[in-house]
């Protein structure tokens, strides 16, 4: 089947007085493993149960495939969902359960029972057939739930935080698998998600929602290393975010912070013009001996305390009235920089961002 | 968890209690069912039974006229049910309404306000002739006990499909929409099997209900069912008549057989993952036709279920009502009759209802504490014992009691055990235990072990601190399990016909029984009935208030 295109255009929802989703607009490309990142209350789950058909949009239209699929009702949509707690049907059995869409498309006998063995052979759980859910583990009932929905073969497949109910070991397991299979059948799939991790280990692309708005679309790499604004640094990994005022003194630039006090920013920092926030990452802080060299930002403080997390250690350091963390790698039998211990950092120029409030 | 030797012979006692009232009648009825007489075993009286053409064919009727009622509560709850759960709807306060309504007037009462509406020369039927010249033979036999019953009972149904289906995961009938099914096929294939357990439940309860009731069919003069013919044998033959017993034991079977088989199918099925936890979906809005069509089943179904309520009215108010669609002249005169003559009947029902509630409050907190607190061995038997009380018809229990009891006497002198008031105390109490206990249990799971501890730790005995924290914390629940014993208790009959020696010891039911035995008695007998459904209505009331008001504070700070 040829992969679909999923275009959401000035999308407006709310549920009584409260606004849910804002003027969305959203482009997902045809075969792409797209992830809605966000808080719980983004409006991240929302705007998934509104392309299958389970929410009413006020304002705004979805197109699938550049079809309008607005007042289509859920069960004419043919867009799969794969629901958080599985929603397997406790008194079916796993096959049954994954022929379910195929005898509510009436097709006939023989072929629903090639297609149900032939989904549950793509999961590996053929021989789980005549189980009932109950029977099975979590991991398990996850793959009836994508197989169940991947037997109608759906235009897109969406994705209602799959993993949030597997313990830590299964999730790395299961996305694996879960983006073999999406690149394996080339279907458009849309994941919703909390768990920053997981949208930037699986998916292509990725939107970043808070307050039913989105915040910034792209690549994982583009939102790690290009925050456009303070919601999506601090959400897309940690980062050291400082309010401030960015002041011109001839050549050098200094910014002006009431957590850091008076700061000289190195060369090559250009600052766009408004009010920004300064953000780094910790892993971009390092500990200097003497004065740091000149294409860094240089920060003096003493060590707070610091977390040992294996393959780095975090220290927090107090610079002024301001707390910076900072990742340090860790090296075989290195003792930790104990509390209360003067310590300079630097923070190369090319690390530093500038991000709207 | 813990064991104490005191609390050990509280658990001994209550067993002692439940041994001699609930398993000894029990055991007496079921072994002279299959005694010779002689301390062997025999069928023979099952073999007299099945030999005797009036019994075979009140086997019959009895089977017949549970199986249609469910049946037809079922027509009429499905609907209400499913529209409460999963509509936005506005009529949902009316079906609730709906689902109380009924139970609040004992079956047998509503009976006779039907006959005068339903009847053959009752109010519908005199407007039907009048007007098409035939009529409807609502009341005429069995058809007569399946519409009363039919009325009184769909409320089991109704309350607990509703809960089954409020339980349902929405994600689950998503599921089915997402892959192509909706409508009536979404109905039958995805919402109703998985809401299977609470429709299960309620209706095996109508039917078990329906097969043993003795009230109904007696004020409606059917006596070609089970029920009824045993009560016929047992007070016109005798308690040595066999035939009886036989059909005590039917009862019972039947009871059991339905529990268990209810039991057995939710247990068989694994529903363990229909639990909540996903989003609550909108509910769905009815296109007008629908709307149109729903309030028309509701409003027909709210004109049938209030006619017995507004039929007992008229009957308590009317000074002669006959042959006429409405009763011509209204008077009081029934109310001061009821208040000169059956003061003593109001008063025998307040003592040996709220006597037996007493006790079975205090029993039911005692198993609670003992099942959900300690650890003493065979705790659960206490659980499972109530439960069987549950399954035991009243009319069982009773004839249970006469044959048991029969020649025993109360201690100084207070004359034969069977023949004095104890006796209602001591059947109300152990019928209405299972209400009592569920009520005390439910209270006792919401109380935090950690608050009892709290107490312990800040120097406080056992006894003490059930005193001080554990019972103050049911209060809730072990006023509203007082309530609906004693409410349950003034509204039973099968027990209270049998167990009446003499007038002067008759509760307010029987009166209302014994009233509409005459035509001149309806009216007193009406309003003696008024009086009893309001009572009711106000302890039924009462009791939603406190479950209502008394499930907030008991846990402690912070959710589990």
């Amino acid at each position: 089947m040829k992969p679909v295109g999923v275009d959401i255009r000035h999308i407006a929802l709310a549920f009584g007085a409260t606004q849910v989703l804002k003027d969305i607009n959203l482009v997902v490309e045809p075969g792409e493993f797209f992830a809605l990142l966000g808080p719980s209350g983004s409006g991240k789950s929302t705007l998934l149960r509104l392309i299958a058909g389970f929410n009413q949009h006020q304002r705004g239209e979805v197109l699938i495939d550049g079809r309008d699929v607005t007042g289509i009702p859920p069960w004419k949509r043919n867009v799969g969902m794969v629901f958080q707690n599985y929603a397997l049907w406790p008194h079916m059995t796993v096959a049954q359960n994954v022929a379910f869409g195929l005898e509510e498309r009436k097709l006939p006998r023989a072929e629903i029972r090639d297609k149900v063995r032939a989904a549950l052979d793509l999961v590996g759980l053929a021989e789980f057939a005549a189980r009932r859910p109950g029977q099975l583990s979590g991991g398990q009932q996850q793959r009836v739930a994508i197989a169940r929905t991947l037997a109608i073969e759906p235009q897109v497949l969406l994705l209602d935080e799959p993993l949030s109910n597997l313990d830590a070991k299964l999730r790395v397991q299961t996305r694996q698998e879960l983006v073999k299979l999406q690149r394996r059948l080339g279907i458009t799939t849309i994941f919703v998600t909390h768990d920053q991790e997981e949208a930037l280990t699986t998916c292509q692309r990725i939107a970043v929602m808070d307050q039913g708005v989105i915040q910034q679309v792209g690549t994982p790499m583009e939102l790690f290393d290009f925050p456009v604004n303070r919601f999506v640094a601090q959400f897309v990994g940690s980062v050291n975010l400082f309010a401030g005022r960015f002041r011109r003194e001839g050549e050098a630039l200094r910014f002006s912070s009431p957590a850091l006090g008076e700061l000289a920013l190195p060369a090559g920092v250009e600052p766009p013009p408004g009010e920004f926030d300064l953000a780094f990452r910790p892993h971009a802080v390092h500990f200097v001996q003497g004065a740091a060299p000149a294409s860094c930002l240089a920060l003096d403080g003493a060590v707070e305390g610091a977390e040992f997390l294996g393959e780095f250690l975090r220290y927090e350091i107090r610079v002024a009235g301001a707390i910076v963390t900072a990742d340090i790698p860790h090296a075989r039998g290195r003792a930790p920089v104990a509390p209360g211990t003067p310590v300079a950092l630097a923070v190369p120029a090319s690390e530093l961002r500038f991000v709207s409030a | 968890m813990r064991t104490s030797p005191s609390l050990a012979a509280v658990a001994l006692a209550i067993a002692a209690f439940l041994v001699a009232f609930l398993v000894i009648p029990v055991a007496t009825v079921v072994y002279t069912a299959f005694s010779d007489g002689q301390g062997g075993f025999t069928l023979a009286h099952f073999a007299a039974f099945s030999g005797i053409s009036l019994m075979r064919e009140s086997f019959a009727n009895s089977l017949y006229v549970a199986g249609v009622t469910v049946g037809l509560a079922t027509v009429i709850a499905v609907p209400l049910a499913y529209l409460t759960v999963r509509f936005q709807f506005r009529g949902a306060v009316l079906i609730q309404t709906l689902g109380v309504l009924p139970l609040v007037m004992p079956a047998f009462v509503g009976a006779a306000a039907m006959q005068m509406l339903f009847g053959r020369s009752g109010s519908v039927n005199l407007v039907l002739r009048d007007a098409f010249g035939f009529t409807l033979p609502l009341m005429e036999g069995l058809n007569g006990v399946i519409f009363v019953e039919t009325l009184h009972y769909f409320p089991f149904i109704l309350l607990n499909l509703s809960a089954s289906l409020a339980n349902i995961d929405s994600s689950m009938e998503e599921a089915a929409q997402n892959l192509g099914a909706s409508g009536w096929r979404l109905f039958r294939k995805v919402v109703f099997p998985l809401a299977m357990p609470g429709y299960v439940a309620g209706a095996s309860l109508v039917f078990i209900k329906v097969f043993d009731d003795l009230g109904t069919p007696l004020v409606l003069n059917v006596t070609n069912m089970l029920a009824p013919q045993a009560y016929l044998r047992v007070t016109s033959i005798g308690l040595e008549d066999p035939i009886g017993y036989v059909i005590c034991v039917i009862l019972v079977a039947f009871s059991v057989g339905a529990m268990g088989g209810s039991w057995w199918f939710v247990k068989r099925r694994d529903y363990a993952l229909v639990s909540r936890g996903g989003v609550q979906a909108p509910r769905r809005t009815l296109t007008p036709w629908q709307s149109l069509l729903a309030y028309g089943w509701i409003a027909a179904m709210l004109l049938l279920v209030l006619s017995p309520h507004l039929g007992i009215l008229l009957m308590s108010l009317s000074k002669v009502w006959s042959f006429t669609v409405l009763p011509e002249q209204l008077t009081f005169a029934h109310y001061a009759t009821v208040f000169t003559d059956a003061k003593q009947m109001i008063w025998n029902t307040f003592l040996y209802c709220g006597l037996a509630a007493l006790l079975d409050v205090a029993i039911g907190t005692a198993i609670a504490y003992i099942v959900l607190r300690t650890a003493i061995p065979g705790r659960q038997l206490l659980d499972h014992l109530v439960t069987v009380a549950l399954a035991m018809p009243g009319l069982v229990l009773g004839i249970g009691y006469l044959r048991t009891f029969k020649g025993i006497d109360l201690p100084f002198g207070g004359g034969a055990l069977t023949a004095s008031w104890l006796i209602f105390v001591l059947a109300y109490s152990v019928r209405r235990l299972p209400y009592a206990l569920r009520s005390c249990m439910a209270a006792l799971t919401q109380v935090h072990p950690a608050l009892e501890e709290a107490a312990e730790n800040v120097g406080a005995g056992r006894w003490s601190t059930i005193r001080r924290v554990v019972v103050p914390l049911m209060m809730g629940g072990i006023l509203a399990g007082f309530v609906t014993s004693f409410i349950t208790a003034a509204a039973e009959i099968s027990e209270t016909i049998l167990l009446t020696s003499r007038e002067s010891l008759a509760p307010m039911s029987y009166g209302i029984y014994l009233y509409f035995q005459s035509v001149l008695g309806r009216g007193p007998g009406a309003a003696l009935g008024v009086i009893a459904v309001s009572l009711v209505a106000v302890g039924t009331y009462l009791s939603h208030r406190l479950v209502a008001a008394g499930s907030p504070h008991q846990s402690p700070g912070g959710r589990a």
